[in-house]
């Protein structure tokens, strides 16, 4: 079970993403933007940051990168791709999923533990997971504020590829609530929220049973080790 | 130096939160006769030799494809100056 990880200029949360694969029982495989070999991996997680700097539009310059050029043709023949946060950007750049994401509403960085609601549990990366669960994940961003035309909204919500929906609080001014997507296969996932940042007790987001303890994040993981297996 | 510049904003309809950041700083100076700012991007594209037609539609491309984002942004103008 070999999960990618990619590293390009400016990502943060590729070690966290990798230690939440050993957690979950996966062995991570680090993946460099200037490399387009995948070296045999069975999943790939584009992780969360600044990929060069932010420059031109969250994703944009990522999403050109060598690496890229390989995921984007394997992310069409099956492969699982989970973007989190910048990897989410990077996949809407990709034109992997639709829509874009912009400035959050409130104009500032948002860091908070978000309560969630899992919409769509068919697919590699949320299998794991019961429809309509309700889960609680770190989310930290400054332009997470999810966009796109009527007619593809209505395309999104008529075809269930909702994969995530912000619940009880929208953090970031996203249409429809909306926090996180599926591609029409299901292979392809992104969203803006870190479930690699709730993947341990003692470090994820307060629980009802103790301080840190929530592990809701873990889920996501263990759906693609899942498929991956029976796959 | 020839160059190409690809001028790039926000959509129409969308919020742009730094143009409305700033317009909310120009209120504060006093300067309420400015009803709205909208912040975009100049881009420019050098050459070491004269731009040539191609060039200006190679840049109409890139500007649609690369340098903004069609959901929410559109390329304003796409100029030469040699």
């Amino acid at each position: 079970m070999r999960i990618g990880v990619v590293t390009f200029p400016g990502t943060l949360d590729d070690r966290d993403a990798q230690r939440a694969v050993r957690i979950a029982g996966g062995e991570a495989v680090a993946l460099w933007h200037a490399d387009e070999n995948l070296h045999k991996v069975d999943a790939v997680v584009l992780p969360g940051g600044f990929s060069f700097g932010d420059y031109l539009r969250c994703g944009a310059i990522a999403a050109q990168a060598p690496v890229m050029e390989s995921i984007i043709k394997a992310a069409n023949g099956g492969l699982p791709v989970l973007g989190i946060c910048n990897g989410f950007q990077v996949l809407v750049e990709s034109h992997l999923l639709p829509g874009g994401l912009i400035r959050n509403d409130v104009q500032t960085f948002v860091c908070r533990d978000q309560k969630l609601v899992v919409e769509n549990v068919d697919t590699p990366w949320t299998n794991q997971f019961k429809l309509n669960q309700e889960i609680t994940i770190p989310l930290k961003n400054g332009e997470g504020g999810y966009i796109a035309d009527a007619e593809t909204l209505k395309r999104l919500e008529g075809e269930g590829l909702v994969a995530f929906r912000y619940k009880d609080f929208n953090p970031n001014g996203s249409l429809n609530d909306i926090a996180g997507l599926r591609n029409e296969r299901g292979n392809v996932v992104g969203l803006m929220p870190h479930p690699e940042h709730a993947v341990e007790a003692g470090f994820g987001p307060d629980a009802s049973v103790a301080m840190r303890s929530g592990v809701d994040g873990l889920g996501f993981f263990k759906s693609v080790l899942n498929s991956v297996v029976n796959a | 130096m020839p160059k190409i510049i690809v001028e790039v904003m926000p959509k129409a309809d969308l919020l742009d939160p730094a143009g409305k950041a700033v317009n909310n700083a120009l209120h504060r100076n006093g300067h309420n006769e400015i009803s709205n700012v909208r912040i975009g991007k100049r881009i420019e594209l050098h050459f070491d030799r004269a731009v040539t037609d191609a060039d200006v539609a190679a840049a109409q491309k890139i500007g649609e494809e690369f340098l903004s984002n069609a959901v929410i942004e559109d390329v304003v103008s796409v100029t030469v100056e040699n």
